[in-house]
């Protein structure tokens, strides 16, 4: 506890409200250190973030755009905030994604499911697809202790390559000469969209619904339970007889399933085949990794993260058309956004209170910092 | 024979840019810092070491400039983990995403043209790099600095209780693994494949970071490490002929999982990374 001016410096949990300034804090320095980027680069930073708020958000039929790449982020997101909240850092959701798009295009190009049944089959297949490609680091994890961070980013790779080495080989259409991709889906592996939008709906009904979902069972279920114990106090959870593995397991199945998902929304959604694993994903299982861990913990909170990293790639696009700028500056805001995001954790640690001299002093709240990605429940 | 030999000599270039960086790695997690940004610093040292020997006509130089640039990224992810506390294998990802979209972004208008003045690739790193790696040994086992380095990583309490200044040896540490990286990278972009492309290191810095645990910690081992993945790598791509590329090229990193799996089940016990690894310390915490 500390005495600045008329000022009190408290430490303890930090209430809703302050983490959101502080969020919103740390953002806003990340825009302004990339505006100094921005004019280093030659570019006059208030001229770049006036076209980037005008084309994104203003100029007309700008605004849905910055749904399309929220679709993605939400699903893969919302399933590394539960992998977050049990201490597992899943860092492969860009694999498990790609996992995804494949188990979709097998579905959609060479089974004969056809009609109604073809999207939700899809999407079953998707899931399935990102939970299996989470499971082997996680059982590396359980069983041998190996690393899960470094394990899920190998597994990106792995499945970054199987990918271009399908659409360059044995799934490369026939109908398609010199490019490298699959055949066109058939009408009924088509994702419907918002009419007068590329928004394919489903997909992100199906985001919000799973952020609500896993809310729940975070909050309310035995399973969300082990989770949080686990997250928060290993020791503590070994006591009270919860089952690791077992906790693990199910939340790397339900994150990459997750992630399985996003990759199903954006080839049937958006490409309707599967090619270059560059174009079918910019990124999406990095960035979600920011969507998460900006929305400390909490699934519900990935529908407004999401979104601001939505706005972020779309300002991206703007930035490479109207700006003439490379589309990896997205990965210069994510990387800078991410940096003021944990370099003011510490802040978070701090509550601030109107204390004039002479004030009688409160019991001071004991020292401890939250973990970062365990915040209180909804 | 002589295809033996051809193949231990490519082995040996594309193992270096990977004993560079592990050996840095193996430095800054040996204080007790994990550092994830290896990707990042090492596309910023590709660039940069590209650019200045393009321009100056010195590719020494250029890896000059690379280790400086490496060291000044390593430096933010220093003051984000150790003087903010922060969780460090967010702030490395942090700084590898930052390192590629600079990288990229600096990089736009120098793409595709060879450089002009390539360093030779095998007489200058590779055994320099090996002189290094005894170097680092002997300082790390066998001086009182290596002591302190050690006793950092693994008892920052008990070295702050030797008087050691458990912050500066950690920023040190990790300012010179970034230094290394950077060379490692410039080594990519002026001697190995002497051209600028965006995204060149294509993952290697991740490879890096795992060959830092297979190697336990030891600079001397990191040199038979790097070495070995190197020769697998050239071997993966020997094979161009019967097999596609795309399987070839999953192979380091498949491989990479297989090797972690397999040390972590038979590895001997004495082998375990530093006991604080990843942990900020602070004073008066246990």
């Amino acid at each position: 506890m500390k005495q600045v001016g008329p000022f009190r410096l408290d430490t303890g949990e930090p209430s809703g409200a302050w983490t959101l300034v502080v969020s919103a804090a740390a953002i806003l320095a990340a825009f302004v250190a990339a505006g100094g980027i921005f004019w280093a680069y030659g570019l006059n930073p208030i001229h770049a973030y006036a076209v980037i708020v005008h084309d994104t958000l203003l100029a007309p039929g700008a605004f849905p755009e910055i749904f399309r790449p929220t679709i993605p982020l939400l699903l893969a997101g919302v399933g590394l905030v539960l992998a977050f909240r049990a201490q597992f850092y899943n860092i492969g959701a860009e694999g498990q994604l790609l996992a995804g798009t494949v188990a979709a295009t097998g579905v959609a190009l060479f089974t004969p499911i056809r009609g109604p049944a073809t999207l939700p089959a899809m999407f079953a297949a998707g899931f399935v697809a990102g939970a299996l490609w989470g499971l082997l680091p996680s059982v590396l994890k359980l069983r041998l202790n190996v690393n899960e961070v470094i394990t899920t980013l190998m597994m990106n790779y792995i499945a970054l390559y199987f990918v271009s080495w399908l659409v360059t080989g044995p799934w490369k259409g026939p109908s398609v000469r010199g490019f490298a991709y699959t055949d066109q889906f058939p009408a009924s592996a088509w994702l419907p969209l918002i009419p007068g939008t590329r928004i394919h709906w489903p997909t992100l009904v199906l985001g919000v619904v799973l952020a609500a979902a896993f809310a729940v069972l975070l909050a309310r279920t035995r399973l969300g339970f082990a989770i949080r114990v686990q997250g928060e106090n290993p020791e503590a959870a070994r006591y009270v007889g919860i089952d690791a593995l077992r906790t693990t397991l199910l939340v790397m199945l339900l994150s990459g399933g997750a992630a399985g998902l996003a990759g199903v929304g954006e080839v049937a959604g958006v490409h309707h085949k599967l090619l270059d694993p560059n174009q079918v994903s910019l990124g999406y299982g990095y960035t979600a990794i920011i969507v998460a861990w900006l929305a400390r913990g909490k699934p519900l909170a990935t529908l407004i993260t999401a979104t601001l990293f939505g706005l972020i790639y779309s300002s991206g696009d703007v930035m490479q058309v109207s700006l003439q700028m490379p589309f990896r500056v997205t990965s210069v805001f994510n990387g800078l956004i991410l940096f003021f995001l944990i370099g003011s954790e510490r802040l978070l640690a701090y509550r601030i209170r109107w204390a004039p001299a002479g004030a009688p002093a409160s019991a001071p709240a004991s020292a401890v910092a939250p973990s970062p990605p365990s915040g209180e429940d909804p | 024979m002589s295809w033996l030999i051809d193949v231990l000599i490519r082995g040996v270039a594309f193992g270096t840019p990977l004993l560079w960086g592990a050996l840095g790695e193996i430095y800054a997690e040996r204080a007790g810092i994990v550092n994830l940004g290896v990707e990042g610093m090492m596309i910023l040292g590709a660039f940069f070491a590209f650019a200045v020997a393009q321009v100056s006509g010195h590719p020494v130089l250029g890896l000059a400039v690379a280790a400086v640039i490496g060291g000044s990224a390593a430096l933010l992810h220093a003051f984000v983990s150790v003087t903010l506390r922060a969780n460090q294998f967010v702030s490395g990802l942090a700084l590898s995403m930052l390192g590629l979209g600079l990288a990229g972004l600096l990089g736009r208008g120098w793409e595709g043209s060879p450089l002009r003045t390539p360093l030779p690739e095998l007489s200058v790193l590779p055994p320099l790099g090996a002189l290094l790696a005894i170097v680092l040994w002997i300082l790390l086992y066998h001086t009182r600095w290596g002591i302190i380095l050690r006793t950092t990583g693994e008892s920052p309490a008990a070295a702050d209780a030797m008087g050691v200044n458990v912050s500066l040896v950690r920023y040190l540490a990790v300012i010179f693994g970034g230094m290394l990286a950077g060379v490692a990278g410039g080594f990519l972009s002026v001697a190995y494949r002497p051209s600028w492309t965006e995204g060149m290191t294509g993952g290697i810095g991740w490879i890096v970071v795992a060959l830092a645990i297979f190697a336990s910690w030891d600079p001397l081992r990191a040199v038979g490490a790097a070495l070995l993945f190197g020769t697998l790598f050239h071997l993966s791509f020997r094979l161009q002929a019967w097999i596609p590329p795309e399987p070839l090229q999953m192979m380091p990193f498949a491989f990479t999982i297989l090797v972690l799996a397999v040390t972590a089940r038979w590895g001997a016990r004495k082998w375990q990374a530093p006991e604080a690894l990843g942990l900020p310390y602070l004073r008066g915490e246990r």
